[in-house]
């Protein structure tokens, strides 16, 4: 099964990092990555610019209206994400807390769906 | 063969029966469906035929037929590309229908584990556990399950049918957790088991019977853990403590179903082999090596409480003291509140309301009616009338059952304020 596991963590506290703590965890990303990639489960995956780069678009009544920022405020933003193929939820479980991420944000599974 | 005594084996043979089941299809959803499919048949044929010997076998083989005619079906109803998923799974089923038997105790056990870890999955919300356990693993139907938590029939129907449904599609696995995630699903499937002691336990009123039933079902189902998994301390310990707990339950209301305080319990009338068992469990878990586990230090409260012959010989000292192993384990307000009444018992009322009023400050158990009862006995203690009847009042306020808002009325009628 394919699952997308989305990286939520405070853009606030990732911009207040020390140019220490920041190439420490870029420098765990890069292992886990190297990791994913070798265990045959990765498919995709993509750090994002923050949410102060975001457009929010919506169509209404044919008219297209483009605003500022993310859909919702929220304490913790998609600050990336990966795309694997794991056997289960457990096993989707066990690479979602591998996620340097994780230990300092959340990571949301969730299952892709598949059209037949 | 009566209904009646049919009802009782399906009650008795669904968790083991699903359990191979869910084992041999890996569905848990068609597994449900077909074994439904087999309690029918059972219905028809049973009361002419009279039972078959083993009557377990005899469901998990017709369910297992069942199964197939509804894989066949789904085969025909839908589009080739499923055809060829479902054709595979169709020639597993039949494959699975040949084989030797499975019906080996241990082959049984390690299913049934099976089951239990995966309506109890970290992933399923906790009301969708409790309700996914007590109709697959303890086999009760969705009506007695609605009917124990007060919510209605097709409420507690589209709990379950959601929670299935994520179990298919999250891809929630039918396998017992590896070894190091086991001790954290054990803990999932505990206060699951817990959740369910609890809610029968706390009812005083309205559907009484099938509540305790409730703490029964719960506790047959962590003996059956206990089983599956021998030697563990969290095991032994939430077991020893419901126990405990249950030994005391004809005790705990009057004939009008008023509240009856520990101290004012009938203690002639407690369990006493449900004690007897309950304290050696509790010795069992608390030898565990490392760390004591908190269901097991809560046990060893209630296993001081049964020793009392009577209330004033309560060894509030010690049971004080196992608060504090508990605020150091696992800290909660609640647990706070309860140290704070077990230190007022031992140190007098004043440094009990201290600490009580610490905890209030903080605000953590605003809501909880226990927090101004406990205040305001300490207070009646301490002579402050006045305080004692506002606190009362709170705690009336803030109650939830019907006896526990005519205790706190008595209580607050007794300091003769008007």
């Amino acid at each position: 099964m394919q699952y997308l596991l989305l990286i939520y963590e405070s853009e606030a506290e990732a911009q207040a990092m020390a140019p220490a703590a920041y190439g420490e965890m870029m420098a765990g990303y890069g292992g886990f990555t190297r990791d994913l990639v070798a265990s045959g489960k990765f498919k995709a995956g993509d750090a994002l610019q923050p949410t102060s780069t975001a457009t929010t678009v919506r169509v209404r009544e044919g008219k297209t209206l483009a605003t500022d920022g993310p859909f919702a405020e929220t304490r913790e933003q998609l600050g990336g994400y990966y795309l694997v193929e794991a056997g289960d939820l457990d096993d989707a479980i066990a690479i979602a807390a591998r996620i340097p991420g994780a230990a300092t944000g959340s990571i949301e599974i969730r299952p892709v769906m598949v059209f037949s | 063969m009566s209904p009646e005594a049919i009802a009782a084996v399906f009650r008795a043979e669904t968790g083991r029966a699903l359990a191979a089941l869910v084992g041999l299809i890996g569905d848990f959803d068609l597994a449900e469906d077909a074994l439904q499919d087999a309690f029918l048949a059972a219905l028809r044929q049973w009361p002419r035929q009279g039972a078959p010997a083993n009557p377990r076998a005899w469901l998990v083989g017709a369910a297992r037929h069942k199964a197939i005619d509804r894989l066949r079906q789904r085969a025909r109803q839908t589009s080739r590309k499923d055809h060829v998923a479902l054709e595979q799974r169709l020639s597993a089923a039949a494959q699975a229908e040949a084989a030797p038997s499975i019906d080996t105790a241990e082959a049984i056990d390690d299913d049934m584990l099976r089951l239990v870890f995966i309506c109890c999955h970290p992933a399923l919300a906790p009301d969708a556990r409790v309700a996914l356990t007590l109709r697959a693993v303890a086999g009760l139907d969705t009506v007695a399950v609605a009917r124990a938590f007060l919510v209605s029939e097709e409420t507690m129907a589209q709990r379950l049918v959601r929670a299935k449904r994520k179990i298919r599609l999250a891809g929630i696995p039918f396998v017992a957790p590896p070894p190091e995630a086991l001790s954290e699903r054990v803990a999932a499937v505990l206060a699951t088991l817990y959740l369910i002691f609890t809610e029968g336990y706390a009812a005083t009123t309205g559907a009484a019977l099938v509540r305790a039933d409730l703490c029964g079902e719960s506790i047959r189902l962590t003996r059956l853990l206990d089983a599956l998994l021998p030697g563990r301390g969290d095991v032994r310990g939430l077991l020893a403590l419901m126990l405990l707990h249950h030994a005391r339950r004809d005790t705990r209301a009057g004939p009008q179903g008023e509240i009856v305080l520990l101290a004012d319990q009938d203690r002639t009338l407690w369990d006493r082999d449900a004690i007897a068992e309950g304290l050696d469990l509790v010795g069992q878990a608390l030898r565990n090596p490392g760390l004591p586990n908190p269901y097991a230090v809560q046990a060893a409260i209630a296993a001081l409480h049964c020793q009392a012959t009577d209330a004033a010989a309560t060894d509030w000292r010690q049971i004080a003291g196992l608060y504090e192993v508990l605020l150091r384990l696992a800290p909660t307000p609640v647990i706070e509140l309860n140290h704070a009444v077990a230190v007022a018992m031992t140190d007098g009322p004043a440094r009990g309301l201290a600490l009580l009023d610490a905890l209030t400050a903080r605000g953590t158990l605003a809501g909880y009616a226990l927090l101004p009862g406990a205040r305001a006995d300490l207070l009646r203690r301490l002579g402050r009338t006045a305080e004692a009847a506002a606190a009362y009042a709170r705690a009336d306020a803030l109650a939830r059952l019907e006896p526990e808002r005519r205790y706190y009325a008595g209580r607050r009628a007794e300091l003769g304020l008007g």
